[in-house]
Parts: C-alpha cells; structure tokens; sequence
C-alpha cells in the first residue's frame, strides 16, 4: 500500500519537472517525453498501446491509463485495495485519507485534468501522498505492520531514485569528456528537482556538478530520497519485524538487505563512475528486485512451502 | 480584439497587427476566451499567495507585507533585438568596471579630462576609504540590475545604472514559474529562453571572485533584516544557492578575517553578498551609530581577505550625473562607441546647461543625482507652477544634485485590467553578473505602470511585473533540438 502510493507520488513528480522544463521548448516534440516513459520502465508496454510518445500519450499513459499497472490512478487504486484489506490494522485517517485520494484521482481522471493542467494535478497527488505518510506517523503505532508499510515506501524511493539517476544521467551526459565542461544547468537543476532535492544539494554542495549530483542521490545518508538513506532506514525497519541484532541474520531478506546496505556505506561515487554509472545502478536496481522477492519468500508467502526460515545461522562469530 | 495602443507598442504596430516576434503569442492569445484569461490571471495571483511571494512597504498599514503585483501578459522580446541589448549591457558593465577601478586608484580619466574632476570630487557616494585598492579579479560591480526603456521613436534607451543593491531577480524567477503554472496553455510550444540557471551564475561569479587563499569559498548573503524591503529577495537568493542568510550580528572579524558564528563555533566567511548600504556595512568605517553592519570588516575587506559583492564605492558609477558621461566612459576605456543609448541628460552643476533646465523645467523631468525608487522626481509637463518653483530654488540650492533629462513616452504592454487588454508602459530591468566573464540574465523583470497613462512603474509606488520573454533565434533552437533529438535517437 505504501509502496504504491510513493509510486504513485513519484510519477507525479516526474510529470510536473518534465512539463516545466519542456514548457517554451518550442513544439512539443516527442522525444523530451521519451525519457519519463524509461524512467518508470514500462517502454515495452507503452510502445504496444500508443507507438510514438507524444506529450498527450505519455501523459494519459502516465497518470490515468488503467492498462498501465504504474499509472497513477493503477497505484492509488491498488493502494486502496490493499488499504480495504487491511482496514483492521490500519487508522481510521489513514483510510479516510487513501479514500479521498481515490476519489480526487478519479475525478480528475474524469474531467480530463491530468491532460489540461498536469501541474495543478501533479501536485495534488504529492500533496495527498505527504499527507497520508504524515497521518500514518502521527495515527498509527510504530508496530510491525507500520515498519513494513515503512520498508515497503523506502524500498520503492530508493527505485526510483536510481531510475532518475540512471536516465537523466544518461541524456545530461552523453560522453566522459563532457565532465567539467559546460552544463545544462537548467536540466541539472531539474534532475535534482525531480528528486525534490535542489534545496538540500545546493546546502551541501553549492555549483551543481554531474559527480556532486550523483554523489547526492546515490550515497548521502542524510536526505530522505537518497538510495543510501532509504537502504538504511529500510534495514532499520526490517530488523525491528525480525528482532535480529543488527549484524546478523536469519531470513535471507535480512542477508540481502543488508550486503546492500553495506555496499551503500562503504562505495564512494569514484568507485560508481569506474564500474559506469548505468552498469552501477542496473545492479543496484536487480539487487533491490532480489531483496524484494526476498522479503514475499520470508513474510507473505503462504504457509505451504518451506514459508519458515530454513536457515538459522549468525553472521556475527564473535 | 479590441485594443488601441497611442505610442509605441511592444506587442503591436500601430496599425493593430502584431509585430513578428509576437504572431505566434497573438494568435494562442485570440484562441482564448475573455472569461478565461480572466480565470488565469486570478489563478496566477492566487499562486502568488500560496508561494508567499511578498514585499514589504514601508508605513503600510495592514501588515507590512504585500503580495506582488503581477500581470498575466508578458512581455516578447525578439531574439535578435536581444542580442543587441546583452551586447551593449556587457560592454556597459565591462566599462564601469574599468571606471570604478581607475578612479580609486590612478584616476586617469580625470587626468585626461574626459570626466571633469569636480563632478567626482562632489559625488556622495564616492567613498575615500577605497583609495588604493583593486578588489579580487578588479570587479567592484559583480551584480548590476540596468533599468532600460524604450522611448516612442523605438529605441531602447538606458535609463540608470543600478550598481549598488539592485533588487527585483527573485521577481524575475518566480514570475516564470507562476506563468508556467498560470498561462501552460499559453507558455507550451513558445520558444522561450529559460531563466532558471540564473542562481547557479549567481554563485559561480561570487565563488570566482573569492580571495585567492580560499580554496573552497564560502559564500554567504548578507540581509539588514525582516523589515528591509527586499528580504524576500535575500531569503530567496541564499535558498537558491544554498548559502546561509545573515545579519551582522551573526559575523565577527577576528584578526582581519571574517567569521559567521554557527553552532559548531565560528566559521571563515570568503564572499559576502551584501544586501546593505555602504553607509552601514561597518560603524567603524562609515557610519558610527549603525548596527546593521559589522565592526572591522571594511579592514578584512581591504586587506583582501573577504569579498564584497557588491564593492563598497560602486555608487560613484551610478551616481545619475556620472550617468551622463558612461558614452565618453565607454569610449575612454574600450574605445568603442556606446551600443546602447543614454537619455540626454543635462547637468545641473553645469551653469549653461542648468539655466537651460531652468527655462525648460515644463517640458523636462528633475532627477536627484542620488536617490533610487522614484522618489524626489519631479515630473515637469505635469506638475503645478508651484511645484516647479519650488524645484527651480531646490536646484540653484544644490546644483549638483540634480539632473534633468526630456519627457520620455515608455512603450506600452497589452495589460490585463477589468478583462481587457489596455496599454500600460514599462520598464525593463535585466540583470547582469560579472566574474570572470559578463552574464546577462536573458530578458530581466518588467515592470509595468497599472494606472493608465501612469509611467510610474515601482513596486512602491503602486507598479506590478510581467514575465518577460526573450524568444530564441532559429540557430539556436534548432541547435538545441538536435541535441534533444540525438538523445532521443540513441534511446529509441
């Protein structure tokens, strides 16, 4: 549920940086709208229901096309399905609140809103999606469900990070050479704008540089959308469900969540650009892939195959 | 629609077809029903709001705070025209540069006679303390804002320089992003040049003029307070690049070198972008009973161990008599003739030129050499003999003070009022940066006169903006989107 509402949220923030920027770009050609589509991954599907992206067919398929699992209105309803299931354990606000998101996307959908004004749109959806994480920690108790709600969000931020990273890195930056050369900055500061991290980048670094961007949203452990970060705080979640010590493991969800980790806490943004960005973050994104699996393996599979853990071992000797 | 502009029109001929850098403009706009751009321009207002986008008047009484007033309509710059202006803009600042170095220092100018020695010698903003020195990379005028018109004849005049605290880019910025937001319908598909990079050249040129020892700078942005006029600029610009705001209070000079206090203890300060008047940066330098400034930091700032953004002492470059020399300054200095023109301007300190001004006062406007935001103007053809006597006794009190230039008609901007489109004058301000190169902001912050016929276009006198745009040149474009579609190429 979390998890597809911070999807849902994501998408809205691709849509409403790539609108602006592409705003007085001249005519609306299709290719500045190609990237969205590879940034949410679901090129195969888009170039089977329209062909060539245009800036009205990626929106529609962005925001409210329901053959497109990831559209935003295909993750508020999923959310609002997985919230119906699970109305026991979650708070009254919480459902008004993933309810009232439903009907907003809805009839926006309806009234044709994500074509007409994508930035007034964009921006209800992230405004809703704040405001449930904001009840969910100010209603609900800090229990497991709500440490799986949490890992669940934070796995799917450190995705899509890694998505803007990967892409926009790719367009802004088509060769080695162009490193220290002169910068798009108009499209840097939209990358890191996408992200929701411009304040937080310029605090830290100041003059925008392709490493220092990089460096930002692949390895800070301080900003909330950072792939180190949510990997930490992900970690944290998933030993509060298990009780492990940190250090160890018992499930093998926590083996992988936490060489993932570990390889966020020990890399520097020298040793990413010498193995290449894309080879990088496409190993990262496959590891998160197998983290997630692993996760459904250990906690929500049902109880017919070998659902305990099979393996009790302890990492820590000493 | 029915729209008659009286002078120069920047959006219409005087026949009432649009000029060619705004066909495409007209034609979207005409595509809009009345009701509707109603609906826009109130929705951009209401944007304005919930953004906080503010500033304050002074005496005004229901709070300090008023929201700023903006006009949905912007205002096109043709591309060519515009690389005219930028070039004129830099060669301008390239030259004041020069101007400002060599009158603190070797005062060649004056030697030659090209600049009369008395005018400098009686400039109050001159400043005898910078005697002697050459800030880092010789730049004292690191961030300029340079209010242009266009005058009935079509051209495009330059009407003062603002060397000192020029304000109004937050403006420009934000302006932008309400008019994307508002006007999409409109703004999608115009080739317009972005505006957006303007806080990172805004650092880039304090970090390049940083003192040579600072390896990393750092930068801060230095405010007189919440009750300065400006400060929504201040906040804005120190958020857009990521430095810290503050006041004197928060820096300390400690054995000639520039401290902010932080929790963590006290931190070396490089470049200060200073928000404040000469007058009150240093009570141990300027004015003794100031406390906005900092006590010793015109010593750091001397012996070159802090920058000040801009340099104390520019003023004497915008002093509006000085003003009137900057073709014959250009000249000296690059030797080169002014692209861009001045206003003729007449000295009062000059005996035949003043008693000129005396004779002509009805057809003439009366300028304080010193004052900025419109105030002590005296418009001749329409003030009451009274006033105009009064001027006339203000004027041979203090000659010096005062300038005098003709009635100029400023070009109109189709202007949203009571949903309809009726003229307003502007101005136009652009911005200017200068580091290790010259930077202009394209375009800059219109300013436009909401009462008709009104040329009175300060925000504290009741003025409101526009967004200004600067189209691109075909070659440009066209090199931009290959560039876009070679990405996109590669990907498909």
């Amino acid at each position: 549920m979390a998890r597809y509402i911070e999807r849902a949220e994501n998408v809205a923030r691709f849509i409403d940086v790539n609108y602006n920027l592409t705003l007085g770009e001249g005519s609306a050609l299709g290719h500045q709208w190609a990237p969205l589509i590879y940034t949410t991954g679901d090129e195969a599907l888009f170039e089977e229901l329209y062909g060539q992206p245009t800036r009205q067919s990626v929106l529609q398929f962005l925001t409210y096309d329901q053959r497109n699992p990831n559209s935003i209105i295909s993750c508020v309803n999923n959310a609002r399905e997985n919230a119906r299931s699970v109305r026991d354990t979650i708070t009254v606000p919480m459902w008004q609140q993933i309810n009232t998101f439903y009907l907003l996307v809805r009839s926006a959908a309806r009234q044709g809103q994500p074509l007409s004004d994508p930035n007034d749109f964009c921006d209800a959806v992230k405004i809703a999606s704040h405001t449930l994480l904001g009840l969910t920690d100010a209603t609900m108790s800090q229990n497991e469900a709500w440490h799986f709600g949490r890992m669940g969000m934070l796995m799917e931020r450190a995705d899509k990070t890694s998505r803007i990273v990967d892409v926009q890195y790719y367009l802004l930056l088509p060769t080695a050479e162009e490193i220290g050369g002169s910068l798009d900055v108009v499209r840097w500061s939209a990358l890191l704008r996408s992200a929701s991290a411009l304040t937080m980048y310029r605090k830290l670094y100041g003059r925008i540089t392709p490493t220092n961007v990089a460096r930002f949203l692949i390895l800070d452990a301080e900003f909330p959308r950072a792939m180190h970060f949510c990997l930490v705080r992900a970690q944290h979640s998933l030993c509060q469900i298990t009780g492990s010590p940190m250090g160890t493991f018992r499930f093998q969800s926590e083996q992988r969540m936490g060489r993932l980790r570990m390889e966020l806490d020990y890399t520097s943004i020298d040793d990413i650009i010498r193995e290449g960005m894309h080879e990088y973050i496409d190993r990262f994104q496959s590891q998160l892939n197998g983290l997630g699996s692993a996760i459904h393996d250990d906690f929500f599979r049902l109880h017919t195959e070998s659902a305990e853990p099979t393996q009790t071992q302890s990492q820590s000797t000493s | 629609m029915n729209y008659a502009p009286a002078g120069y029109d920047e959006m219409f001929c005087s026949e009432g077809t649009p000029r060619d850098s705004c066909r495409e403009f007209v034609a979207r706009l005409q595509e809009i029903p009345e009701q509707e751009l109603t609906d826009r321009q109130q929705a951009a207002e209401l944007n304005l709001v919930n953004m906080g986008i503010t500033f304050n008047v002074y005496g005004h009484e229901d709070g300090t705070e008023k929201v700023w007033p903006f006009d949905l309509l912007p205002r096109i710059i043709d591309a060519d025209e515009w690389k005219r202006v930028e070039q004129g803009l830099k060669q301008r600042i390239h030259a004041l540069n020069l101007f400002v170095s060599d009158i603190y220092n070797d005062q060649k100018i004056l030697k030659d006679g090209v600049v009369p020695k008395e005018l400098l010698e009686s400039a109050k903003t001159i400043r005898p303390q910078m005697q002697g020195f050459t800030p880092t990379e010789g730049v004292w005028c690191h961030i300029s804002g340079v209010d242009l018109i266009r005058h009935d004849d079509g051209t495009i005049y330059v009407l003062e320089d603002n060397l000192r605290c020029p304000s109004g880019v937050s403006y420009v910025l934000e302006n932008r992003e309400v008019m994307k937001r508002a006007f999409s319908q409109v703004f999608e598909g115009m080739s317009v040049v972005p505006v957006e990079e303007y806080p990172e050249q805004l650092l880039q040129t304090l970090l390049e003029c940083a003192p040579a020892h600072a390896v990393e700078p750092t930068a801060v942005v230095l405010t007189p307070g919440v009750y300065n006029s400006a400060y929504f600029e201040h906040t804005f610009l120190a958020q857009q690049m990521g430095v810290e705001l503050v006041q004197g209070s928060d820096l300390v000079v400690d054995n000639g070198f520039v401290y902010m206090r932080t929790t963590h203890g006290v931190q070396r300060v490089d470049v200060i972008y200073r928000r404040i008047d000469d007058d009150f940066l240093d009570p141990t330098c300027f004015r003794k009973d100031s406390c906005l400034g900092v006590p010793g930091l015109i010593d750091a700032y001397r012996r070159g161990n802090v920058t000040l953004a801009n340099a104390p002492g520019t003023g004497v470059a915008d002093d509006k008599a000085v003003y009137a020399y900057v073709p014959q300054i250009i000249k000296y200095y690059l030797g080169e003739d002014a692209i861009l023109s001045n206003v003729p301007t007449y000295l009062c300190s000059d005996d035949m030129q003043r008693e000129h001004v005396i004779a002509n006062l009805d057809k003439l406007v009366v300028k304080p050499t010193n004052e900025s935001g419109g105030y002590g103007i005296l418009m001749g053809p329409q003030a009451s003999a009274s006033e105009r006597a009064k001027y006339v006794d203000l004027i041979r009190s203090n000659p010096r003070n005062y300038v005098a230039q003709p009635m100029l008609q400023l070009s109109t901007v189709p202007t949203l009022v009571d949903n309809q489109l009726e003229p307003r004058h502007v101005d136009l301000r652009p911005f200017v940066l200068c580091g290790k190169d010259i930077y202009v902001m394209p375009g800059g912050l219109t300013r436009v006169a909401l009462v008709r016929g009104s040329m009175v276009v300060n925000s504290s006198q009741g003025g409101g903006s526009k967004d200004t745009w600067v189209l691109r040149t075909d070659e440009a474009h066209q090199l931009s989107m290959n560039h876009a579609a070679a990405y996109g190429g590669e990907h498909a």
